[in-house]
């Protein structure tokens, strides 16, 4: 596989840099929404190669970060239940609940397990008879089919121990919440590219024209990016405020048909509380009522469970881009990726952790 | 390596024969416990074993200075592409030991053994820790078995601590890298965490990938005989290269800057790590290692690097500076920079 490389390939990216210089004439403000875009910036040094006053404000889309406190507290609740094997994607085991983390439950003797696909886990039940086999199933539309898939199996193959705690998040309507924000400095979005391969790009025209703002389809890798950002530039100094696809090798109009079916059919709309940001309407996805079996929430009864987000976090401006991480008091002090007080500062994807990572040396150089 | 031993081509004495696998009577000091090793344990060590079976072993040393050195073993699985937990644990040991400087002479063995391990495993293991000491060229000369039961062990943890002479005028130490100096790997990173984690419940993908567990005594011994002031020599394992240097860097006050482009990943280890969202840099190695030398020598010594088996892909990969002390920071392939950062704890694979 030779993408990766070149997709980052210096004397390409350094053309795109300079075009980007060659038609920026004044400040803009775009967000990229992944948290992927947002690791792979920070960690290029992208946004160190910009033009003076074009801004990358750091966008919600870490599926690790926007879970809510509540959730987390659910699926603490969950794995410390005896007979139960919990299931997640690794960057879940540290983040903080209310008192602690599933790496706690996990030494503890609870039986956390790192998987890469929720079909694991459901191999996992099918292996375990005798057990509760829970999956903690986040993440926006791009993680969404694989879960939905999962389900829609141990429906299928009557594999009742199984069950999913359900947080899935969706990208259009955090656009506009972004947007409908009093605060807002955004002017322009580099849209998700692998929510995008899932779901297509029909969703963002309407967007782009009621907020006036361009919305560009970009890629991951560090030429995706720049691209997404040479483009953006041209639409805002042109005026212009389109939906475009800088992403084609992935991402068609019409989507992955066969995922979206599956989604339809697994899934449902449902308000959805975001971490530091708070409920955004029809902004999730729940398990649909034919599916409501296999609902790890109703299964073991937490869906009693009610938490409050830290005071001193301002992980929620981070995520609407109103702050820069550093910009929060608690930054490196309190909360640093060893004790994160939010989840921004805990994935690899979280625009805190990012910056804690690989920025301090600037931030150290100018404090 | 260990992957080519047959186990069931090695004839066995009857009592070991009738409990396949380990039972608790095994560490219990009588009759069974001394089956294990003289039926197993020493047989499997070959030649590499000095068996006095003594409450301690006595041994002769040289005059000079002593390294002494101890670590545990307990990966997972315990066979891995390239290698078990048995050479791991016998080169672990000889290259902390050749880190100081020190040709490496004496290793102990304590294995803790769950019950109901193979008692094919066990001797796969006690096999590739007796090749792995003759072809290091260390003694087995004293040892230890204790067997949990089977909630509270995994097969087969490892101990090994050895003992070393250090030849005089040899100074090498974590503090001692200055600002100029060159950063030097001695080949390929991340491979051996890479090669583990590929054949890990869960997580098996496909890779060619083998660990590159090797004993660095002999190269260092090479590197050593230049004459040229080696200030640092440490085997990034655990943490990787960003843990170890930064620990350099913090013991010896200096920053560290790396070029990214010029660090060894093979792409394999580039691919897999993008496809886990890991970085290469925070990967184990278990044959590498990192060496502070004079600039002025540097190309020098890479020459002498390369000329040795273990040393061939040796790189140049950063420079000791005066600025941001005590930090690592990499120039990244597009000019930006980047912090690499100590891995906080283990690695935790990105969600998408």
């Amino acid at each position: 596989m030779k993408y990766l490389d070149e997709f980052s390939d210096p004397d390409l990216a350094r053309r795109l840099v300079d075009q980007i210089h060659e038609v920026t004439t004044q400040p803009w403000a775009m967000m990229e929404v992944c948290g992927g875009q947002t690791h792979s910036i920070i960690r290029h040094g992208i946004d160190q190669l910009l033009p003076d006053g074009v801004e990358m404000i750091h966008g919600p889309g870490c599926p690790v970060c926007v879970t809510p406190l509540e959730t987390i507290d659910k699926a603490l609740a969950i794995a410390q239940q005896p007979g139960v094997i919990f299931c997640s994607f690794g960057d879940m085991l540290r983040v903080p609940g209310s008192s602690k983390d599933l790496f706690s439950i996990k030494s503890a003797g609870g039986d956390v397990r790192v998987v890469y696909s929720p079909l694991d886990a459901l191999k996992l039940a099918k292996d375990n008879p005798d057990r509760q086999v829970v999956f903690f199933g986040i993440g926006f539309e791009t993680t969404a089919p694989a879960n939905a898939m999962t389900v829609y199996q141990a429906k299928q193959q009557g594999i009742a121990n199984f069950s999913l705690l359900v947080s899935h998040v969706l990208v259009p309507p955090a656009i506009a919440a972004i947007m409908e924000s009093p605060r807002c400095r955004v002017q322009a979005f580099l849209a998700a590219g692998h929510v995008c391969s899932v779901m297509g790009t029909a969703e963002y025209p309407a967007l782009a024209e009621k907020y006036g703002v361009p919305i560009v389809v970009t890629g991951f890798e560090p030429l995706d990016i720049l691209e997404g950002i040479r483009r953006t530039v041209i639409q805002l100094e042109s005026g212009r405020h389109e939906l475009e696809n800088a992403y084609p090798r992935a991402v068609t109009a019409e989507g992955n048909l066969p995922a979206m079916e599956m989604l339809r059919d697994v899934f449902e709309v449902t308000d959805r509380t975001w971490r530091g940001i708070g409920m955004i309407p029809g902004s999730g996805w729940t398990l649909s009522e034919r599916y409501a079996d296999f609902d790890a929430e109703r299964r073991f009864s937490v869906t009693d469970i009610h938490t409050e987000e830290s005071k001193l976090c301002r992980s929620g401006e981070v995520l609407q881009g109103l702050i820069k991480p550093h910009e929060c008091a608690a930054f490196g002090k309190e909360c640093t990726p060893r004790n994160p007080l939010g989840a921004t500062m805990v994935s690899s994807e979280g625009a805190c952790a990012a910056y804690f990572t690989y920025r301090r040396l600037d931030l150290v150089s100018t404090s | 390596m260990s992957n080519d031993l047959d186990f069931e081509g090695w004839t066995c004495p009857l009592p070991l024969r009738e409990t396949p696998t380990i039972v608790m009577g095994h560490g219990g000091g009588g009759a069974m416990s001394g089956e294990l090793i003289e039926s197993l344990f020493l047989p499997a060590f070959g030649g590499a074993a000095r068996a006095e079976l003594g409450d301690s072993a006595v041994l002769t040393v040289p005059a000079g200075r002593l390294a002494f050195s101890t670590d545990s073993f307990v990966v997972k699985p315990m066979f891995f592409p390239g290698g078990s937990i048995g050479d791991l644990a016998v080169n672990g040991t000889v290259n902390d030991l050749a880190m100081s400087g020190a040709t490496p002479l004496y290793l102990s063995t304590a294995f803790i053994l769950a019950e109901g391990t193979p008692m094919s495993d066990i001797g796969r293991v006690a096999m590739a820790v007796g090749k792995a000491a003759e072809v290091a060229g260390v003694q087995l000369v004293t040892g230890d078995t204790k067997v949990v039961d089977s909630g509270s062990g995994d097969g087969v943890y490892l101990n090994t601590a050895g003992i070393g002479v250090i030849a005089d005028g040899v100074e090498i130490g974590p503090d001692r890298a200055r600002v100029g100096d060159a950063v030097l790997v001695s080949g390929d990173i991340g491979v051996h965490g890479i090669a583990v984690m590929s054949c890990r419940e869960g997580l098996e993908f496909g890779t060619t990938i083998e660990s590159d567990s090797a004993p660095l005594h002999g190269l260092v011994a090479e590197m050593l005989a230049t004459g040229i002031d080696v200030r640092v020599l440490r085997d990034p394992t655990r943490g990787g290269v960003s843990a170890t240097l930064n620990e350099i860097a913090k013991a010896s006050g200096v920053g560290i800057e790396l070029v990214e482009r010029d660090l060894p990943i093979p792409p394999e280890v580039r691919d897999a790590c993008g496809l886990l969202g890991l970085d290469p840099l925070q990967v184990a190695n278990e044959g590498k290692l990192l060496a502070i030398v004079p600039p002025d020598r540097a190309d020098e010594m890479l020459e002498t690097m390369r000329q040795h088996p273990y040393g061939a892909g040796a790189q140049r990969i950063g420079v000791c500076v005066e600025t941001h002390p005590r930090m690592v920071v990499a120039r990244t392939g597009l000019g930006g920079t980047r912090v690499i950062d100590l891995p906080i704890g283990e690695q935790l694979p990105r969600i998408c």
